[in-house]
């Protein structure tokens, strides 16, 4: 019974994987791009997590529950490294399908000295 | 003296409760050694921390975690299916959101929030961090998504970070 619910969510984990790996490859700009990492595969590495959960804890008699971490790490940084890729993107005017936001257009012309 | 030895107290919890996680033992000699490190941690780093973090309402951070959760499901589903649709389905656009948000706390997990939701990945802060530009990978309706943004995920934000009981 559980060795049926690890593999379904191990399976289910590594289709979202990559089915977000796919979008790096079928999606048309580098903004669309980056819908795929920051999305797709959350979900892929959480049911492989939720997996490692299951499978570590019934082992033994302490539960595992460091994948929890893991988790909240990734929920953190891939947003972030999301946003500051598509703000480096916007700087350097990286072709895009959606006409670029005007706010953002007239303030990168002053180029990269512009931190905040 | 309380606020010397205890600047940050909820960030003394979160790192006890990380150190747990990290060696995956709950015994009392880890949890006393968690503790700790979350007392000295804290003190060391508190130039990073100029403001102390207040919560109004926890009890309301812990539904929206649990709502931002089920919308990360939906996202992944959503996304999935535009991913494997094709070019013709995707129809990206940017949408500035106009911010009520103050705090930059807030302000980082708005946008962390958007990025991990259906469809939307925030891209660019204006400097005076009044707007947020976001990036939608099929927006129809671009007054609807603000709408939405604004409504589902700033607003119980300000309640919890800036509502003032």
């Amino acid at each position: 019974m559980q060795e049926i619910a690890v593999s379904v969510l191990i399976i289910i984990g590594a289709a979202f994987t990559f089915i977000g790996s796919l979008g790096l490859a079928r999606l048309g700009d580098f903004y669309t791009r980056l819908h795929g990492p920051t999305k797709a595969t959350t979900l892929g590495v959480g049911a492989l997590l939720i997996a490692s959960v299951i499978h570590f804890s019934t082992g033994s008699e302490m539960p595992s529950l460091h994948e929890v971490l893991v988790t909240v790490f990734l929920f953190i940084t891939a947003p972030v490294s999301a946003h500051l890729l598509a703000k480096a993107a916007l700087q350097l005017r990286v072709r895009s399908i959606a006409p670029p936001p005007a706010e953002a257009e007239s303030s990168s012309g002053t180029g990269l000295d512009r931190g905040d | 003296m309380l606020r010397r030895l205890l600047p940050h107290p909820l960030l003394t919890l979160v790192l006890t409760l990380t150190w747990l996680l990290l060696v995956n033992s709950f015994t009392i000699g880890q949890a006393l050694l968690g503790l700790l490190l979350g007392l000295v941690i804290p003190a060391f780093t508190r130039h990073f921390w100029p403001d102390p973090v207040r919560i109004a309402r926890p009890w309301w951070l812990v539904f929206f975690l649990l709502k931002v959760l089920w919308d990360i499901l939906v996202a992944n589903v959503a996304v999935a299916a535009l991913i494997l649709g094709g070019r013709r389905f995707v129809q990206p656009a940017f949408v500035s959101v106009p911010l009520d948000l103050r705090t930059e706390l807030a302000i980082s997990i708005l946008a962390n929030t958007v990025s991990l939701t259906p469809g939307t990945v925030s891209a660019w802060l204006s400097p005076d961090r009044r707007t947020l530009v976001v990036h939608g990978l099929r927006v129809t309706d671009a007054a609807a998504l603000v709408h939405e943004i604004k409504t589902r995920y700033e607003r119980p934000l300000i309640d919890i970070f800036e509502s003032t009981c």
